[in-house]
């Protein structure tokens, strides 16, 4: 099985012809990658071009912590699309959850990947990495700390799926008791692109990879090193609700008149003015819905720390304190003080009173 | 790590708490020093009853002495308009609702955002003119030292942040928003000890103003 | 002999601190719109005579000793102290350049009562000795003499002669169990005699019974004048005496404008207890009269007048609608001024300033605000109620060449009176 041995020696356009992909089907899926990728429609061609080009990477999914929530995305969009396709025509050589070998033919299979495309191939990785103790997530008796610098060594770049990976995710959460990081933690000296969401959109996955695919390079990242294409708006932004926030209408419940009516979700703890992510546009199970269009709020899944942001149903601004019971402590003290700062104000003042010598004219000037 | 969400929890967390604590206990503390200093009585007979004039001014000082007005427009037209802005986006901005209502349980409609976005931009220009006017006027250039400026400048600045935060303009938004929160727990750390403190006191100042010209027969 | 000292200010400034005046300091945003108000800035154009600049030092007493943060700031040396130098500069914006006629009090946007803190703080500089020459002269010959122009009781008596011999009425001194016990203002012995003839027509026919007391004909107080309120209690203290000593029911207060302060709003104050005696204004008690019919009068005045507010009557008096009735009575051609009643200008003499020479120069200048209102009227005769007014307004005239005669009121009713047919 030469072919399997050397993903690289086929192109994508002669593997998904192989697969019976029409060539009109291969153009519908450029140019649904070059909207995503937000390129003028003058592009479809050479993304065709270049697609059809394109030889197949080899690719090592690392798993970490996590919860394969990720992988489910992937893998649960409805198939067959031309997404899930074109993942079969990269050449996905370990995905532990996926491939058929385990134990050391696994690792076999990672380690010959890397050693045959050093220096091309991408490293996929979802799932955070404990640095508390190395013995908190393993595979085949090795860390995932050495795994993933090891792995990430010879490859090309990294594309961190998930906000476990992106941004240390759930098992980051306060109190973080293996000491969980993320990937752009570790890897200082390879491109790292993070896909964030939890799980993140499987087309923003498979944009990116298209994306490598076409142009060989990592697209435009933001300021937390996701694609700009796909995190550069908010959800609030881009809200089908948001004409309902700029008026001031407002589902209260989950079940009265103004959450039927499809009224702003904002005061039900909506994260959409501060989460980044394409849900509104691309959404989600083939285009069916997304949560806000589900009735729920955004919980902002795809930025960092939005574990420990407070409750899902709260505003963000929302102080962690009990304000009214501190209110009522500090008032009580407040009093207390300005009492005794009032008591210490009377004093003077009679003081003063008691030490007041009567002015009579002939007091009326000073000496010298 | 440090990240802009750790800082968003600090300020919403701790930070919050400090600047909650400074601004309750540094008002009620200069509230009673004020109050408790309390009047000597006055054996004069009174023309007119001193509460219902002291009320009246209360209100009625809202609106400037006529002669006033024309002599100093701008002031007056500047003050009502930034005041007024401060207060329509303190408290009709939605997500400001929201947290009084999450913090302290009380609700009441708010207006559209971007009419609050509009406000904001007026009186965030208004403040900037006024602090022209504070340093060309030759009245309040020669009363202003830096404490005139230094309120000013913590007034201004949760409108600021807030624009910013509003519009996008600082990334990442939790950065945004923690810089907001800070700005205006900034305002409550500096609001007691400084003369942002007429926000209270003027009611004070207003009945005393009104009930002592009231007693004389005279409304103020 | 004691003498003045800053440690005796200090004192007195800690003294006077009180619940309203704290609310001030903590009140005010230097906004700067007191200084409209003022005809000392409008004038001159200084921002120096900022009404509330001219509370500087008492400001920073009640930060430094009344507020907890003003403390922590002063033991950090963040904070200037009240010096001989301070208060010595701040005597003439605080004498000079105020006459405590109260109009900055009326605009203030968060309500400080200005005024109110002028004539506290004056009790400092009194006391640390920071007051002007003129003022302290008149308090000395008020206290010594009885008088602040030094006019003794043979000078009244002289004069009541002549006005006995001119009007053919009595004037009763000293009669117990009257009514009524009309005090004076030395300027009226001295400078408008016709006050007090006006007064024994009007009672006669209005047969109101009354008596000037010997002993306490003086309503001019000095020491409210000068801010001491120990001095301006022993003034008091002389007409509370003999106004209990003849057992007369009201004091009237003349027309002048802080004798109404002194006797009716301070007096009871300064005594610490209530009278035993109403004070009535004399413009309260003819307006009285004239509501139940007793004061009668015949004519009209028919030249354009208008009448000057005096601050301490008026603004700060209470005494509103009685000069307006009164006037109705006898003018035809009645103006009120653009600023009139209780936002009316001050003639710039009021507050002591015009028993303080050394501010002359600075009092006509001020007068131009009273001018440009009378200039916007065009009137003929300019009608007040307080001779000090009267004085000061005539000084001004004179001094901007305008040819308006200036009148009492007291005397303009007396000169409509109907006459007594039985005579």
């Amino acid at each position: 099985m030469a072919e399997e041995r050397n993903p690289m020696a086929k192109t994508l356009g002669e593997s998904l012809r192989q697969s019976g992909v029409s060539r009109r089907g291969f153009l519908k899926f450029c140019s649904a990658t070059a909207s995503m990728m937000a390129l003028p429609p003058t592009m479809v061609s050479a993304v065709a071009e270049s697609l059809e080009k394109a030889k197949r990477p080899s690719v090592i999914w690392l798993s970490f912590q996590e919860c394969t929530g990720c992988t489910e995305s992937l893998t649960r969009s409805h198939s067959p699309t031309v997404e899930n396709l074109i993942f079969d025509y990269v050449s996905l050589d370990y995905h532990h959850t996926l491939q058929v070998a385990s134990g050391s033919a696994a690792e076999a299979a990672r380690e010959a990947a890397m050693h045959d495309n050093e220096g091309k191939y991408l490293v996929v990785v979802d799932g955070s990495i404990p640095l508390g103790n190395p013995g908190f997530s393993t595979i085949a008796g090795i860390s995932n700390l050495q795994m993933l610098e090891e792995t990430v060594a010879g490859a090309a770049a990294v594309v961190a799926v998930g906000s476990c990976a992106a941004f240390g995710g759930l098992p980051h959460a306060k109190p973080n008791p293996t000491g969980a990081v993320s990937v752009s933690e570790i890897v200082k000296d390879k491109p790292v692109v993070n896909v964030s969401g939890c799980p993140p959109i499987p087309t923003v996955i498979t944009g990116v990879l298209a994306h490598f695919l076409t142009f060989g390079s990592l697209p435009e990242l933001d300021s937390l090193g996701r694609p700009m294409v796909f995190f550069g708006k908010s959800i609030h932004d881009r809200c089908y609700r948001r004409p309902f926030y700029d008026k001031g209408l407002f589902a209260e419940t989950f079940d009265d008149e103004g959450a039927r009516k499809g009224w702003c979700l904002f005061r039900l703890g909506c994260k959409g003015p501060m989460t980044y992510n394409a849900c509104a546009t691309t959404k989600w199970n083939q285009g069916a819905s997304w949560p806000v269009e589900s009735g729920h709020g955004c919980l902002g899944c795809s930025e960092p720390d939005f574990w420990d942001t407070g409750g899902f149903y709260n505003a963000l601004s929302i102080p962690d304190s009990d304000v009214i019971r501190n209110a009522a402590y500090v008032v009580g003290a407040g009093v207390a003080l300005g009492a005794a700062a009032g008591a210490l104000n009377r004093r003077k003042q009679s003081k003063a009173a008691s030490k007041h010598e009567t002015v009579t004219i002939d007091d009326l000037d000073k000496k010298s | 790590m440090s990240t802009s969400v750790d800082f968003l929890l600090w300020v919403r967390g701790p930070g919050f708490d400090i600047a909650l604590v400074v601004f309750l206990i540094g008002i009620v503390i200069r509230l009673l020093e004020v109050l408790i200093l309390g009047r000597k009585p006055d054996f004069a007979e009174p023309r007119g009853a001193e509460l219902g004039a002291g009320l009246r001014t209360l209100v009625t000082r809202t609106l400037p002495e006529q002669g006033s007005f024309r002599r100093s427009p701008f002031t007056v037209v500047g003050g009502y308009i930034w005041h007024i802005g401060f207060f329509i986006s303190l408290f009709l901005f939605i997500p400001h609702i929201e947290l009084i209502n999450a913090t302290i349980g009380l609700s009441w409609p708010g207006i559209a955002s971007n009419l609050v976005d509009a406000v904001a931009a007026v009186t965030i220009v208004t403040l900037v003119a006024m602090l022209f006017s504070r340093m060309s006027h030759p009245v309040k250039r020669y009363l202003s030292g830096p404490e005139d400026y230094l309120t000013w400048l913590v007034t201004i600045l949760p409108m600021i942040t807030g624009y910013l935060a509003y519009h996008r303009m600082i990334d990442p938004y939790p950065l945004a928003l923690g810089l907001h929160i800070l700005s205006v727990e900034i305002l409550m750390v500096v609001f007691p000890f400084t003369k942002l403190m007429h926000a209270f006191t003027f009611f004070i100042a207003r009945w005393y103003n009104g009930a002592m010209a009231g007693r004389r027969g005279v409304q103020s | 002999m004691s003498e003045a000292t800053l440690e005796r200010g200090m004192n007195a400034f800690r003294e006077q601190m009180d619940a309203p005046i704290a609310s001030f300091f903590s009140s005010c945003v230097n906004c700067g719109m007191c200084a409209e108000a003022c005809l000392f800035y409008t004038e001159t154009g200084d921002p120096r005579y900022t009404p509330i600049n001219k509370l500087e030092p008492l400001r920073r007493v009640w930060e430094q000793e009344y507020t907890l943060w003003g403390k922590v700031k002063s033991v950090l040396g963040l904070s200037q102290p009240v010096t001989d130098e301070l208060l010595e500069e701040w005597e003439s914006l605080i004498y000079d350049g105020c006459t405590l006629c109260g109009r900055c009090s009326m605009v203030c946007p968060v309500g400080n009562d200005i005024s109110y803190m002028i004539r506290h703080a004056r009790e400092g500089f009194v006391a640390a000795g920071y007051s002007p020459e003129g003022m302290k002269g008149a308090s000395r010959r008020a206290v010594t003499i009885g008088s602040p122009m030094g006019v003794k009781y043979p000078a009244l008596a002289a004069q009541i002669k002549h006005v006995e011999a001119d009007s053919g009425l009595q004037i009763p001194v000293d009669v117990e169990g009257v009514d009524y016990m009309a005090l004076l203002s030395s300027m009226e012995i001295m400078n408008f005699p016709e006050y007090l003839e006006a007064l024994a027509r009007i009672f006669k026919q209005a047969g109101v019974t009354w008596t000037i007391s010997s002993e306490a004909f003086e309503a001019t107080n000095a020491g409210i004048q000068i801010g001491s309120s120990d001095i301006a209690r022993e003034l008091v203290n002389r007409v509370v005496v003999a106004a209990e000593k003849l057992k007369v029911k009201y004091v009237i207060s003349p027309e002048c404008g802080h004798a109404y302060t002194a006797i009716r709003w301070e007096g009871p104050n300064l005594i610490g207890r209530p009278y035993s005696f109403k004070v009535v204004h004399i413009l309260e008690l003819l307006d009285e009269l004239r509501a139940s019919g007793r004061l009668k009068t015949e004519g009209m005045d028919e030249t354009r007048l208008t009448f000057h507010d005096p601050c301490q009557i008026v603004r700060k008096g209470g005494v509103l609608e009685p000069p307006r009735n009164l006037l109705k009575m006898v003018a035809s051609e009645f103006v009120d001024m653009h600023d009139a009643r209780e936002m009316n200008w001050c003639c710039g003499g009021g507050g002591g300033v015009s028993a303080n020479e050394r501010a002359e120069e600075l009092r006509l200048k001020v007068f131009k605000r009273k001018k440009t209102q009378l200039d916007e009227l065009n009137v003929e005769t300019l009608v007040t109620a307080c001779a000090n007014c009267r004085l000061v307004i005539e000084e001004g005239l004179e001094e901007y060449r305008m040819e308006i005669p200036v009148v009492g009121l007291t005397e303009m009713l007396a000169e409509h009176l109907v006459e007594d047919k039985s005579e």
